[in-house]
């Protein structure tokens, strides 16, 4: 596993709140990052087109626009990782807004440290497999990034492919919850297992003929998830 | 039987009919019986004058007849009295309204005399003390007694006269009985008897069937009102009565209604209040974390160059840094209080072990960075309880971590104890202890043992330990001995029923302090 140090990774912060939105761009740019600040929801998709951003740092509750259909809308045209900053303990937004596409959140109030850990992780490019994988008609090519099934490209965001690939590159192998966010997610985060849950959901309705009866990947209940290798 | 019971207090009409029913027949039973003892009183006496006088003539005639005997056949006399008897005794027996029995001759000294009956009786028919007045003198003696026919099944009320015969001749005494059986009055009293029996009957059934109408008027309306209710307190608060007339129900039907709108409508105002707490809860929650988070970077920032300040600006950014995660911490306790006091806290509820939770409390940070020995009893099976994991994690994590910081206990004891039906924790330490004021107090919102000592905690976590067992329908109480020591219970149902429903009390460990 490397960082891209090649050239600065660029965060685009989307906050209605000036003061921690200038905050939040001093701490990322004291980490060597390239900034853009959004104040509001409308203008997010030209700040989106304009600044293309490596990972989009999203407040939940923007005004105009609310934060998940903002989540959406950039779902839509792209696959950038997508980090929400949310209040704490409202479970069900959180949801929501794994479910609209985010990739991970970060609840407020936050340490300066966590936040860094966790757009870092988003940056971070899994290189642990340098040959394309082959896993009955997916293939999955670490070196170009792409996954294809019986030769169609599947749109994957970055966070899906690195699950998928975790997965297929032990065939048969049980991950619990907790492996899969300590290896994808890339930090420990006890207990929250929802991040898994949603978007495993997600990965399946993409790889899966029928997401409700997966043939890839299996739940084992009370453990995990395996990859069925392919017989 | 049960069943029955169970009716009896449950319907109010079975309960009405029923207790009419069993007093209307205890007061028809007690007229019917009186009437009828007064009517074969009264039968009795009315025949036992007629009977008396007839058997007094017959007697004289049969004393004449001894008497003129003497004159014509002097040693016959025996034979005319026994002639009586036996001309009886070939009438048709069903046609005789008499029985006639003669005793005797008896001699000087009183041995048994030979017998003489008209039928068959048993030897006690005529009674002794009748007997032995009759032979002792002269005159004319009565008596009730029964008649029992031999072979017959039955005794007939009789009444039995006798008197003293004397034959002038030989000096010889007999004793002569009639026996009338009062078979006529007999049928008379059985036939009053069925019709009041009858009547009685039907007269209970009558009052039965009304009083049965009757309540069904009152109990009708008071059952629906029942079910009416019983919808409202199951929170259709729409539910109204059907008012009717302007009876006694009626107004009941009104009166409910009222308390119904009444009810309903603080209800509302309460819910709405809570809604609004709870959004306004909310709202402060978003709106204080914003630029608490904002300052808590600036701070995380300033502390990272503490190195690049002078010594007093890079102490004030220490205590900056302290100080501002101790306003989180109380903010965060402060709105997981006001959840509580709103009723919005929600429970997420799955199957906890106990014990493994006590087994983590071994390697909790705040008793280890304090050197407190964290010792864990009776963790050696699974302690299954239904509950919110996050929740039971927190409150333990407090009892241990509080334990840990102002008991002055070197080792803190964590037990779990299960029984059928509940679990329980006890963290319990060997410090400064409590004492019984102090009991209650602990529980107390920003209540503190020492005010000098805060260790950065916010004096809430006591409260919000306690609201979290009450969630879950448990109960978390402190027990303690000044200087000797203190344990905390925490008690939870193995199954949450219902937030309002029974509090599991009785802990499943035995307490050393209580």
């Amino acid at each position: 596993m490397s960082y891209r140090r090649s050239k600065r990774d660029r965060v685009l912060v989307v906050d209605d709140d000036a003061a921690l939105a200038e905050m939040l761009a001093l701490v990322l740019e004291g980490e060597g990052l390239t900034t853009s600040v959004c104040r509001s929801g409308d203008a997010v998709m030209t700040a989106f087109s304009t600044f293309r951003p490596d990972v989009v740092l999203l407040d939940l509750m923007l005004p105009g626009v609310d934060g998940m259909s903002v989540c959406r809308r950039i779902r839509e045209t792209s696959a950038v990782p997508i980090i929400m900053l949310t209040a704490k303990s409202e479970t069900a937004d959180i949801v929501k807004g794994l479910e609209a596409g985010a990739d991970d959140y970060v609840t407020k109030p936050f340490k300066n440290s966590e936040l860094v850990a966790r757009v870092r992780a988003r940056l971070r490019r899994s290189d642990a497999l340098a040959e394309p994988l082959t896993f009955g008609d997916i293939v999955l090519d670490p070196g170009a990034h792409t996954v294809t099934r019986a030769g169609q490209p599947l749109e994957l965001t970055p966070l899906e492919f690195d699950l998928l690939a975790c997965l297929l590159a032990s065939p048969d192998q049980v991950f619990s919850r907790e492996t899969l966010l300590e290896r994808v997610w890339g930090y420990h985060h006890p207990g929250d297992t929802k991040l898994v849950n949603v978007h495993m959901t997600r990965l399946r309705s993409k790889i899966e003929d029928d997401a409700d009866a997966p043939k890839v990947i299996r739940t084992v209940r009370g453990v995990g998830y395996q990859a069925i290798a392919p017989a | 039987m049960s069943r029955l019971l169970g009716l009896w207090r449950r319907s109010l009409q079975v309960r009405v009919v029923l207790s009419t029913v069993l007093l209307s027949s205890f007061v028809i039973g007690l007229t019917g019986s009186a009437l009828l003892t007064s009517v074969a009183a009264g039968l009795a006496e009315r025949r036992q004058e007629v009977v008396v006088a007839e058997a007094r003539s017959g007697l004289d005639a049969a004393q004449a007849q001894l008497d003129a005997e003497v004159e014509s056949v002097p040693t016959a006399q025996s034979i005319s009295l026994a002639q009586i008897v036996d001309t009886l005794t070939q009438t048709d027996p069903s046609a005789r309204a008499y029985e006639l029995v003669l005793d005797g001759p008896f001699g000087a000294e009183d041995r048994t005399a030979p017998r003489r009956s008209s039928t068959a009786l048993d030897a006690d028919a005529v009674p002794a003390d009748l007997q032995q007045s009759v032979r002792s003198e002269p005159g004319l003696f009565w008596r009730y007694a029964e008649l029992s026919v031999l072979g017959a099944g039955n005794d007939v009320p009789t009444v039995v006269v006798g008197r003293q015969l004397t034959s002038p001749s030989t000096g010889d005494t007999y004793a002569m009985y009639y026996l009338f059986p009062l078979v006529e009055q007999q049928t008379t009293v059985d036939l009053v008897r069925r019709a009041l029996l009858v009547g009685g009957l039907v007269m209970v059934l009558l009052v039965g069937g009304v009083v049965l109408l009757v309540s069904r008027q009152v109990v009708g309306p008071v059952r629906l009102a029942r079910r009416v209710a019983e919808r409202y307190a199951a929170g259709n608060l729409e539910q109204r009565m059907h008012v009717e007339g302007e009876d006694d129900i009626a107004r009941l039907s009104t009166s409910f209604n009222q308390m119904a709108a009444s009810l309903q409508s603080q209800i509302r105002r309460l819910q709405d209040l809570s809604r609004l707490q709870q959004r306004f809860v909310s709202d402060v929650s978003h709106e204080l974390r914003t630029p608490l988070t904002t300052v808590q970077m600036g701070a995380q920032m300033l502390f990272d160059a503490r190195e690049t300040f002078d010594p007093k600006t890079a102490r004030a950014a220490e205590l900056l840094r302290t100080e501002l995660g101790r306003f989180e911490r109380l903010l965060s306790d402060l709105l997981d209080l006001s959840r509580f006091d709103a009723g919005a806290a929600q429970l997420e509820l799955s199957e906890v072990d106990l014990a493994d939770i006590a087994r983590r409390t071994r390697s909790d940070p705040v008793a280890g960075r304090l050197g407190v020995r964290v010792q864990v009893m009776g963790a050696a099976r699974p302690v299954k309880v239904e509950a919110d994991v996050r929740r039971v994690e927190r409150i333990v994590r407090n009892l241990v971590q509080n334990a840990a910081k102002y008991s002055g206990s070197p080792v803190i004891e964590v037990e779990v104890g299960q029984r059928a039906d509940r679990v329980s924790l006890v963290v319990r330490d060997f410090g400064v202890g409590l004492d019984d004021d102090e009991n209650l107090r602990v529980f107390d919102r920003f209540w503190r043992a020492d005010p000098a000592r805060t260790e950065g905690g916010t004096g809430l976590g006591l409260a919000i330990a306690r609201e979290d067992a009450g969630l879950h329908g448990g109960t978390l109480r402190a027990h303690g001995r000044p200087g000797e020591g203190a344990e905390f219970v925490l008690t939870l149902p193995r199954r949450v029923e219902r937030p309002e429903g029974e509090v599991a009390d009785e802990p499943a460990v035995a307490l050393r302090f209580a």
